[in-house]
This record gives structure tokens, C-alpha cells and sequence, in this order.
């Protein structure tokens, strides 16, 4: 009982840091001829509501797709259905075929942010709590602490209901997913996942953990037997679920196809704008862009990608536990964000997502990691007329990490997981004390950002160079995500057998 | 009396509550600002171009100075700060001025202030009976912490509308806490300055004197707690006599001495003003006002009064300033100014009589705010803080106390709600933002009491819980009926009305507690 006060108080303060959040601006706000996301939301419910099924994404007379075209999966496209329908209930120009373009008001701005808060607490804040009492170690005040860390995040919050996205679904369905295979209901679990793949796209950068995860498990019950049977059942939920999601488009061949290339452009290039991914990073010495052809950039990309996934999966496939599920979906993540192709600056919000649930012990390296997640977005919010409430979040979220889980605190070598460091640098410098380098490198690295979100604010940038600013942030965090990517390799790879501790999370 | 019961050395949880609602009033900055932004933009803009002598004279803006010169001389502190921000929210022809640089810059100021609420919160944790539980949950400072630093009604009225009750609130907290301390001269001289800087506080002051007197000027009580004549200290008396003169002669003196006391005077104490603000704060002038409609209506429907012969403006009006009662006897100045007095008088006899240290002057602080709330003329409905935040201190020590602080604190929050609705319909956001926090209170007390069973009766958890389908009906259901254009004011006459039940109530609850409650020693066998 007393829990679950704590936890509705939590969810309270949640609540009201993203609607504090809610009345800043959105992305594209007055800014004409294009907008920004939050334009795309509603006119998908505008070409949702008013176009048949068959027309939504295809470029029609009715249907620009140069004007914010839909290009994610059917699931959102319902999404926006529903939606249109409530807001046809409101304002019917709120959804008005062609007339409703560039539609801005302050009752459509609260209905849009109210949308935003309805699925967030009816998926998302409901999966994070029963993630937080099942699977978080430690006693019922930590658990609370962890869903106040969690619900707090600032990425989410300013992406949702800052910039304007509806990411809580997508996650909410994944972390949905996780919490299915965590408690032994892989058939719910596969169901959530897929709807959530059937959301957003991006989620396909956590399919293969996912996929091994459930496969290992099957393997492990005997694929002749009991197994066998398991993979059957698992697939045809996930076949079924596809099949209904994609119904309306299954008539004719050339839906889905059209759906897929909506969905995968691969003609827009490697990257855009500043990623902190590879590439981006790479293009500052060598113009990979210009140098190398379409095919052979997809071909790099996906090689890398598979390359840098490879070792986890097959690691989790062998050794199918939550723990080991929990890093790869880290793992896997992080490959895409730094590797793949044509890959947009929120999908790092995926990878820093599934890290705040790794629990304490990896605590310090977690908040790290989201510091970096979070200003490597700094230009898209600083875009988007949302410093303060950037500085503010993150301030706020920086101090309550450090409080309530005093993460310093907990960075001893043990914690950290450095026994294979330890291993690897006793050779050549056998007094080297690592969780001491680490929190002067954490420290350093906040200064560094620190400084960084102040230059690219308030200081002009030199002539010659306009986008010095961006590109240092985004080398930056490209140079600490690479980091974590070797970092949490090797703690999954190297996992000792031993801990006890980690029994419970199993 | 009580001593200040050791502190356990672990605070850090005060500092992290502190910054926590820091950074939510951060993110309040940017919210929708009431026209009192303007109001002190303007006063800061006239004390800072003008001379002392002609501030209380200055009428560009229609927002006039009208609060006590130290307030004034607070303003002129801040505007040698706002300098470095923008010159031009310094010059008084520049109206509505609100430039980004200039919001910031009093929002920050509002939040900074908030530095003297925070330490005088601290100081009132010093003086409660500490619980020696592990638990967080069980610690009364901890609860008072949240209540007063998260207070709902501080934030709208200080962070969204625009105020700086926070700072002056720390100054009443800190008076308070230091008469606890039996530090009495410097409480007297913190109050005398808070009149100083804002004289709604007058309504308090019969407490702070009564008090005083009895409990500080006689320094010995009988056996039976009655009072022993004899024991009256004159140098006390002078001293405190001193303190608040001389605080009064630095802020009025000038004035005084330039011969402008009568205007001034007149700016402090408008009577042109209605019996009711243009929202009805939820008192017994509200029930009254219901009354008399109920009988005007009544009455035209049986015939016994002549619809022609009714003030018009009473049956359309009801935001209009000028309320003309139809039926019932039109209230003067004259009668709530005694009404208000009568209110409080029993209270005063009994502290006189019975003080019972500094929580039972704490106890008729609060009758005294809630009275004049009740009864008095042109009462602003954010006036009701004046009771909830020292309620706060009875609530944490006994579960009676606790219980009249739930009902009252969620219907008097909830009253300021229409603060936001009548604003641009983007902010009604905010009003959620409220909500949330609204019960973070509610929540919190309960958890602190949860050993004994539930707080509220039956009947208060369900006139409490009939809030909600109130809030559903004036916000979602009512604006789609076809009465929203005839009766535009309904939805917050109903929401004045249902709120003024409760706060009535929980004033007559906290009477009865004051009368009946014996000395305390006898309060803390029952804990």
C-alpha cells in the first residue's frame, strides 16, 4: 500500500514536469512553409481522416508526400486515425483536407500535447512501473528512486512534449515487450514487441536481441521437443499480429511494397543534418558522401552494423537470461545508432532508453551515457526554442540521479564491471586505478558539455566554419558513444559466471 | 512551552526538496503571467526613476503603488538589479512592457526571493516535536517540508500569476518560528517589518498583540494557567512597544515627515472596491450572495416579489464588481468589518484566557486569517494561504489537525483554480500541472498518518470527492450545454459556493478545536 503511494507520487511528479514542459514551444512552431514534427502529426490525422486506406502512401492528387508524407507503419497511421477523429469531434478545421495545412492555435496546441499525455499514461507510465516492482534489485525505496529516475528522464520528456513525438508508444510497447519475456510470457512479450515494431521502425534496432533472446530460450528447451512447439506458437503470434496490423494494405502487392519504401528511404543518403554516428563523425575528414557510391555506402553500413551486432547476439543466444537480454538490447541499439544507415539524432533516445534500466550497478557509466545522449540533441532543441526547459531538465535530473541513487557512490571496480579491464591493463600498467580515471573522465566530460552547450548558444560561430558548433557537440558524443559501444561489448562478452547478485534479475 | 526538539543531522532531503521545486519554478517561466507581472514591473520601473517623495503620487499606469513603503524600497532594491537585464523595463511609459529579458528576470527574482521561505521553513521544522522514526515518511519535518515548500497555492500564485507571497511568507513563517523559539523580539520586529511590506497582513496582528501581551508581557501564570496580575513586566512591554515603532517610523517616517501620510493611506486602504472580487472567493459572502439569489428566484416564482422592481444586474451579473442583493439586506463595509471582528473575538478571549504556549497562538493566528477570510470586505480568493501554509505547522503534530488541514487546503487550493481558467484557454494547461500537485499533499499526509485508520469521515472524503464531477461539469460538460451563453458565470458560482461549504466547515472545526483542546501536555499523551 505504502508503495503504491510512493509510486502515484512519483507518477505525480512525473505528470507535472512533462506538462511544465508541455507549454514551451514545439518544433516548427510559426515557422512556415514546412513546420516541423508536430505539423507531420496532424496532417497525417488530416490525410488519415479524409483519404481511403490505399492512398496513404501513395502521392496522389490529395496526398503530397513531399509535405510531411507518412513514412512510418500502419500502427501510427491508425494512431493518427483515432486522433482525427477526436479532433474532428473538437474542430472539425483541425483535420480539413488541404485547408487545415500550417493549422496553429492554443486549443489545438493543448489538444495535440493532450493526445501526447493520453498514450503516455495509459502505455508507457504503467510498463515503467511494473518494470520498476519487478525487476529492479534492491529495496522498495530504491525501486521507487529507479521509477523516479525513469520517469523523469529528460530525453523523452522534451522530445515528447517539447520537440513533439509520440516516442512513449513505441518504448511503452517495447518495455511492454521486456516486461512479457521477463515474466516467462513470451507469447504476451512477442505480441507487445510487435506492435511496437508495427509503431516506429526504429524499434527494429532491438529486434535481434529480441529474436535471439526468444530463439536461445527455445533452443535451450530442446528444438525436437517442447521447443519446437514454443517456436511455433511464438511465430504465429507474430505472424498474426503482422498480418493484422498490415490487413487494409494486403489486397495488393504494390501496398506493401509502397509501404516498405516509405518506410526505408534509402535514397535520402548515409546521414543527415548532424548525427553523432559514424559517419557523420567520418565525413569530416573524408567526404564518404561524395566519395563512395549509394550501393557501397549501404553495403559499408550494413556490414559495420552486422559486424558490431554479431558478437552480442550470438553470446545471447547461447546464454538466453534477462541479464544478458538487457545488454544486448543496449548493445544492438548503439551498432544502429553509430552504423546504419540514414539514421535521424532522436534514434540514440532508443539506446539511452533500454540504459536506464540496467539497474544501479552500472549506474555511473548509465548516467554518463544519457549526459552524452542528451546533449548530442542539444542543436535540435536549441532549434526547436527549448533551452530553457533543456537546461532546467537536465539540471534538475542531473542533481536527482546523483541524490537519490548517489551514483558516485557506487562506482567501485566491482560495481563497474572492470574486472576485464583490469585484466587487460595489468600487463603494462599494474597501478592504474580505473574507477578513479572513471570519475575524473565523468566529471571532465560534464565540464566538456557543459561548455560546448554554452559556446554553441551564445557564441557566434567563426565565419569560415558555420557549423563549427554542431559538429564539435555531435564529434563529441560520437566519440563517447563509440566508448560505450566497446565498453558494454565487453561486459556482456566477458561476463563472469559468478554473481550472486544477479541471480535475482534473471 | 516546548523547546526546539534536537534536529536528526541528516537534511539533505531539504536541500533536495528545495531544488526539486527550484526547477519546476524554472520551468514555470515561461507560463502565462496575471496582469500583477505588470503591476510590478511598474512599481519597479517608478521607484527606480523617480524620487521616494513622489511614488506614492505617480498614476501613469493604472496599477498604483499600494503597498507599505518597505515593499517599495524592496522594488527599488531589485530595479538596481534588473538594470543589468533591460534598461526599458525600468522607464514608467513603457506599459505592458515584457520584453524575454524582462520576464526572466522577475521570475528570477520571485524565485530568488524564495531563499527567505526556504530558511524560515527550516527553522519551523526546528520547532516541532520530532518523531524518532528511521522513516522518512515518519518524520513531521519532512511532511511540513513538502507541504510548504511544494504548496500548490504558492506556485500558482507566486510562479504562474505572479507574486512574491513566498518571500513574504518566510518572513511570517520566520516570526513564527521564532516566537516557538521564545525568541520574541525578533519575531515582533520580523511581523512589524512584514506589515511593513504588505499590510494584508493586519488581519494577524490582534494574534501577534494578544499573544504577546499575555504570554510575554506577564511572565508568570497561575497554576490553573490563568493570569497572575501581578507579574506584568513594563520593560518588556517598552521594548516591543520600541521595536515596532521604530520599525514603522523608518517605513512611514519619510512620508510623515513630507506630509503625504493621507495619500498614502488612501493608496493601502481602497474602499471603492465591491463586497466580492470578480471571482467570489469562497466565504460567507459567497453563500450569502447564493441565498439571495435562491430567494429572488424562488420569490419571482411564487409571485411574492415583482420581477421589475429586482436590481437587473443581479440576475446577469455575477462577475460584475457592484453585486446588488435583491432581497437579502445589502452588506456594508461597516458590517464586515464587524462581522470579522466578531469572528475572531472568541478566539482572542480564549488565548487570553487559556494561551497554551505558542501552538495555541499558532491556532488563533490561523482563526484570525480564516476569519477575516470568511467575513471580510473584497476578500481575494488567494488571501486563503494566509491560513492553509501556518496550518501546516498544526497539521504534521496531531491527526485532528490534519484532518481540518485536508479539507481545508484542497477546497481553498482548488478555489484559486478559475486564477487560471479566466486566461488564454493554452493555460488552462497549467491548471493540470496543478492538479498533480494538488495531490501530492493529499497523498503525503495520508502516508504520514496511515497508522489509526482513514483521516477524512465518510461524509468529508465524499465532499471531497465530489470536487471532481465539479471539475468535469464547470470545465468539459457545462462549456457544450446551451447555457454557457446565458449563464457564462454559472460554473464558477458553483465552484465558489461548493468550496465556500468546505472552507466554512473546516473553520468551525478548527473553532471547536481551539475551545475544546486543553493544555498540551494532554495533546501529546494522544499522539
Amino acid at each position: 500500500m505504502e508503495n503504491w503511494s510512493l509510486f502515484s507520487l512519483c507518477v505525480l511528479l512525473g505528470l507535472t514536469s512533462r506538462w511544465a514542459v508541455s507549454f514551451h514551444s514545439y518544433s516548427g512552431a510559426g515557422k512556415p512553409p514546412m513546420f516541423g514534427d508536430y505539423e507531420a502529426q496532424r496532417h497525417w490525422q488530416e490525410v488519415t481522416y479524409n483519404l481511403p486506406v490505399h492512398e496513404w502512401y501513395f502521392n496522389t492528387t490529395n496526398n503530397d508526400l513531399n509535405y510531411w508524407g507518412l513514412d512510418y507503419p500502419p500502427l501510427t497511421a491508425y494512431h493518427s486515425l483515432v486522433c482525427a477523429y477526436v479532433a474532428k469531434l473538437l474542430n472539425p478545421e483541425w483535420v480539413e483536407l488541404h485547408a487545415s495545412r500550417g493549422y496553429e492555435s492554443h486549443s489545438h496546441k493543448l489538444f495535440m500535447r493532450a493526445t501526447v499525455l493520453f498514450t503516455d499514461i495509459l502505455i508507457y507510465i504503467p510498463a515503467v512501473l511494473l518494470y520498476c516492482f519487478y525487476f529492479c534489485d534492491g529495496s522498495s525505496k530504491q525501486k521507487v528512486a529507479t521509477a523516479l529516475c525513469i520517469l523523469l528522464y529528460p530525453g523523452l520528456i522534451l522530445i515528447d512534449y517539447g520537440h513533439f513525438q509520440y516516442n512513449s508508444v513505441s518504448l511503452g510497447l517495447a518495455l511492454w515487450g521486456i516486461l512479457g519475456l521477463g515474466l516467462g510470457w513470451d507469447l504476451f512479450g512477442s505480441l507487445a514487441f510487435t506492435l511496437a515494431l508495427n509503431y516506429k521502425q526504429m524499434e527494429l534496432y532491438h529486434s535481434l536481441p529480441f529474436f535471439c533472446y526468444l530463439l536461445g530460450k527455445c533452443i535451450k528447451q530442446g528444438l525436437t521437443g517442447r521447443g519446437f512447439f514454443q517456436l511455433a506458437k511464438i511465430s504465429l503470434t507474430v505472424l498474426v499480429t503482422f498480418a493484422l496490423c498490415w490487413m487494409p494494405f494486403l489486397s495488393d502487392p504494390k501496398q506493401p511494397l509502397q509501404v516498405l519504401h516509405r518506410l526505408f528511404p534509402f535514397g535520402r543518403g548515409l546521414f543527415e543534418d548532424k548525427v553523432a554516428n559514424t559517419w557523420c563523425s567520418l565525413n569530416v575528414l573524408i567526404k564518404i558522401k561524395t566519395l563512395l557510391s549509394r550501393e557501397t555506402q549501404l553495403f559499408l553500413s550494413f556490414a559495420l552494423t552486422l559486424l558490431f551486432i554479431l558478437p552480442s547476439s550470438l553470446k545471447l543466444l547461447s546464454k538466453p537470461n534477462l541479464w544478458q537480454f538487457k545488454l544486448a538490447l543496449v548493445n544492438s541499439s548503439l551498432a544502429f545508432f553509430l552504423f546504419s544507415f540514414q539514421v535521424h539524432e532522436k534514434s540514440i533516445l532508443l539506446a539511452a532508453f533500454y540504459c536506464t534500466h540496467l539497474g544501479f550497478c552500472l549506474f555511473l557509466r548509465l548516467m554518463f551515457f544519457l549526459f552524452v545522449f542528451f546533449h548530442s540533441m542539444l542543436p535540435l532543441l536549441v532549434k526547436d526554442g527549448l533551452l530553457l526547459p533543456y537546461v532546467v531538465t537536465s539540471l534538475a535530473f542531473l542533481f536527482l540521479s546523483l541524490y537519490l541513487l548517489s551514483a558516485l557512490e557506487r562506482s567501485t571496480e566491482e560495481e563497474l564491471r572492470l574486472g576485464i579491464y583490469r585484466k587487460l591493463t595489468r600487463h603494462w600498467l599494474p597501478k592504474l586505478n580505473l574507477s578513479r580515471i572513471i570519475k575524473w573522465k565523468f566529471w571532465f566530460s560534464l565540464v566538456a558539455m557543459a561548455v560546448l552547450s554554452f559556446t554553441s548558444v551564445w557564441l557566434e560561430p567563426p565565419a569560415k566554419f558555420p557549423d563549427l558548433f554542431p559538429v564539435l557537440v555531435s564529434i563529441l558524443s560520437f566519440l563517447h558513444f563509440l566508448g560505450f559501444i566497446i565498453y558494454f561489448n565487453l561486459v556482456q562478452l566477458m561476463e563472469p559466471q559468478r554473481k550472486k547478485s544477479q541471480k535475482k534479475t534473471n | 512551552t516546548v523547546m526546539a526538539a534536537p534536529v536528526t543531522n541528516d537534511q539533505s532531503w531539504f536541500f533536495a526538496l528545495a531544488l526539486g521545486v527550484s526547477f519546476l519554478k524554472c520551468l514555470l517561466i515561461n507560463a502565462y503571467h496575471s496582469t500583477d507581472f505588470e503591476v510590478h514591473r511598474n512599481w519597479l520601473a517608478l521607484t527606480h526613476s523617480l524620487p521616494a517623495a513622489q511614488w506614492y503620487y505617480e498614476a501613469t499606469s493604472e496599477w498604483t503603488l499600494d503597498y507599505p513603503p518597505l515593499f517599495a524600497w524592496f522594488e527599488y532594491g531589485l530595479s538596481h538589479i534588473a538594470r543589468f537585464f533591460d534598461k526599458e523595463m525600468l522607464v514608467v511609459q513603457n506599459l505592458n512592457y515584457a520584453s524575454p529579458a524582462t520576464i526572466l528576470f522577475q521570475r528570477l527574482s520571485v524565485i530568488v526571493a524564495d531563499v527567505v521561505f526556504f530558511y524560515a521553513v527550516k527553522e519551523c521544522c526546528k520547532c516541532l516535536r520530532e518523531d524518532k522514526g528511521k522513516d522518512l515518511l515518519g518524520k513531521p519535518s519532512f511532511i511540513l517540508t513538502v507541504l510548504l515548500l511544494w504548496n500548490f497555492g504558492l506556485l500558482i500564485v507566486d510562479h504562474i500569476h505572479f507574486q512574491y507571497n513566498g518571500f513574504l511568507f518566510g518572513v511570517l513563517l520566520l516570526s513564527i518560528a521564532r516566537h516557538f523559539q521564545n525568541r520574541h523580539f525578533e519575531g515582533a520586529l520580523l511581523f512589524s517589518i512584514l506589515l511593513n511590506l504588505k499590510h494584508i497582513y493586519l488581519y494577524i496582528a490582534p494574534a501577534y498583540g494578544i499573544y504577546l501581551l499575555r504570554c510575554f508581557c506577564f511572565t508568570q501564570s497561575n497554576a490553573d494557567g490563568s493570569l497572575q496580575w501581578r507579574s506584568f513586566s513594563v520593560v518588556r512591554l517598552v521594548t516591543l512597544g520600541t521595536i515596532v515603532l521604530s520599525t514603522f517610523s523608518v517605513s512611514f517616517g519619510p512620508f510623515i515627515a513630507l506630509g503625504q501620510l493621507p495619500q498614502v493611506l488612501s493608496r493601502l486602504f481602497p474602499f471603492k472596491r465591491g463586497l466580492c472580487h470578480a471571482y467570489w472567493a469562497p466565504n460567507i459572502w459567497a453563500l450569502y450572495n447564493i441565498a439571495d439569489k435562491a430567494f429572488s428566484i424562488l420569490g419571482v416564482k411564487f409571485k411574492l416579489l415583482d420581477i421589475n422592481k429586482l436590481p437587473k444586474a443581479s440576475m446577469t451579473g455575477g462577475l460584475v464588481q457592484e453585486f446588488q442583493h435583491s432581497v437579502l439586506p445589502s452588506v456594508s463595509p461597516l458590517a464586515t468589518l464587524i462581522c470579522t471582528v466578531l469572528s475572531i473575538l472568541p478566539a482572542l478571549f480564549r488565548i487570553w484566557h487559556r494561551p497554551n504556549g505558542a501552538r495555541g497562538f499558532l491556532r488563533c493566528l490561523v482563526i484570525c486569517a480564516l476569519g477575516s477570510f470568511m467575513f471580510g470586505w473584497h476578500v481575494h480568493e488567494k488571501a486563503i494561504l494566509m491560513a492553509i501554509l501556518p496550518l501546516s505547522l498544526l497539521a504534521v503534530e496531531s491527526r485532528e489537525d490534519a484532518r481540518i488541514f485536508l479539507i481545508l487546503s484542497i477546497t481553498g487550493h482548488y478555489s484559486l483554480f478559475p486564477l487560471l481558467f479566466t486566461t488564454q484557454v493554452a493555460h488552462q494547461n497549467i491548471s493540470h500541472v496543478a492538479i498533480y500537485n494538488l495531490h501530492i499533499g493529499n497523498v503525503i499526509l495520508h502516508l504520514f498518518f496511515r497508522k489509526g485508520g482513514a483521516l477524512l469521515n465518510p461524509l468529508e472524503a465524499t465532499y471531497l470527492l465530489g470536487l471532481i464531477p465539479l471539475e468535469l461539469i464547470c470545465e468539459f460538460v457545462y462549456p457544450l450545454t446551451v447555457w454557457q451563453k446565458t449563464f457564462p458565470f454559472l460554473p464558477l458560482m458553483l465552484t465558489s459556493v461548493y468550496c465556500a461549504l468546505g472552507v466554512t466547515y473546516a473553520f468551525i472545526r478548527l473553532y471547536i478545536s481551539l475551545l475544546t483542546c486543553s493544555d498540551s501536555t494532554k495533546k501529546i499523551k494522544t499522539q
